[in-house]
């Protein structure tokens, strides 16, 4: 009987919950590129980031503004979060909610830390934050080991759309 | 005309990139004297006996050096008796990073027990010099007759998380090998760590 009582109030909080409720995936680094390949957008920025990395979370609402400023472009911003994956749940989740992330999360799946940075961009020391830019049309790469103000992102974007 | 054109594109290009160019292997290491949390100034000339340096650029705040902590204290107990003690430098601007100041540094030092000098570089020049481009960051140098030179730069192992229990333990095998009159099998690695903290203004020295 309790385990019903408990299975239906489980119920009722599920469904009481905002249905668009953000969600944070594992991602592979083959999975990041597919998402590339396959996905409808020409441009994609993908910035790297951390929970515990200040200078990160300064500019994530810089990212979060462009991307839905360019919803109707063929733009797709992707966040991808270094956190370890341990930190799923107490840290990088709770972060999502609280600052209201619309643009994709992910957290990055990958263990070889030696391997995922140098594919990511050979130039790259493995310092957070650090942004990837992907433009299909173009076939350009362009990876940058900074941190962004909101003017220098759209100048960076408009340099490379 | 044309060099003044040049040089202006030169400076524009210069701070506009802002790349912090990490000293590679086989640098000569730039001499460092900066103020310990003793209060006095420390410098390789402390260690005469010594065969090299591990320099660790780690800082207060960052979680990653954080998770590192006990590790570079560990890895002093074993590096200093094969000749080559840790030297810590806090890479950051305290002005940027609050909790990286002097007095904090003094704190945490004392907290955590470190073994090694702990050295504080608000100028950010010996920073600047190696190119440390996060927290943690390690150099491996060597006594040679050349002068003090990088061996190995990167991190202290493959394993931040603590998650496996065979890690690669990168500079501890590297002074072994360097003891033993071997080249290395690994100079330089990467890894995730917290940007070194610098104003916008002074990151293109």
């Amino acid at each position: 009987m309790g385990k019903l009582l408990f299975l239906w109030l489980l119920l009722i909080v599920c469904f009481c919950s905002p249905a668009k409720s953000q969600t944070v995936s594992f991602l592979k680094l083959d999975g990041l590129e597919q998402r590339f390949e396959k996905g409808k957008d020409t441009v994609y920025i993908v910035n790297f980031w951390a929970s515990w990395c200040m200078p990160c979370l300064k500019e994530l609402p810089h990212f979060e503004k462009l991307g839905q400023s360019l919803k109707e472009s063929k733009v797709k911003v992707l966040l991808v979060s270094l956190d370890f994956k341990s930190k799923l749940k107490s840290a990088v989740v709770p972060l999502v909610k609280r600052l209201k992330l619309k643009n994709e999360v992910y957290l990055l799946d990958e263990a070889d830390q030696q391997r995922y940075i140098e594919r990511i961009d050979k130039q790259w020391s493995g310092a957070l934050p650090a942004t990837l830019l992907v433009n299909k049309t173009k076939n350009k790469r362009v990876f940058k080991e900074q941190e962004f103000t909101y003017p220098e992102l759209i100048d960076f974007y408009k340099q490379n759309k | 005309m044309k060099n003044y054109i040049i040089l202006l594109l030169a400076v524009v290009s210069l701070s506009a990139t802002a790349q912090i160019n990490t000293l590679p292997v086989g640098s000569k290491a730039p001499d460092i004297k900066l103020k310990n949390i003793d209060g006095k100034l420390a410098s390789f000339g402390d260690f005469p006996k010594a065969k090299g340096f591990v320099i660790v650029f780690t800082c207060n705040t960052c979680p990653y050096a954080q998770a590192y902590e006990q590790r570079i204290i560990a890895l002093n107990s074993i590096s200093t008796p094969l000749g080559y003690p840790v030297i810590a430098v806090n890479p950051n601007d305290p002005e940027i990073s609050k909790g990286d100041s002097f007095d904090k540094m003094q704190e945490r030092a004392t907290a955590k027990k470190y073994t090694f000098p702990y050295l504080f570089d608000p100028s950010q020049k010996i920073t600047n010099l190696y190119g440390a481009a996060k927290t943690p960051h390690l150099f491996l140098a060597r006594k040679t007759d050349k002068g003090l030179i990088i061996e190995y730069t990167g991190a202290l192992d493959d394993d931040p998380q603590e998650a496996n229990a065979s890690r690669t333990h990168y500079v501890e095998d590297a002074i072994k090998s360097l003891n033993a009159g071997k080249a290395l099998t690994v100079s330089s690695t990467k890894a995730i760590g917290c940007t070194v903290a610098r104003a916008k203004n002074k990151t293109s020295k």
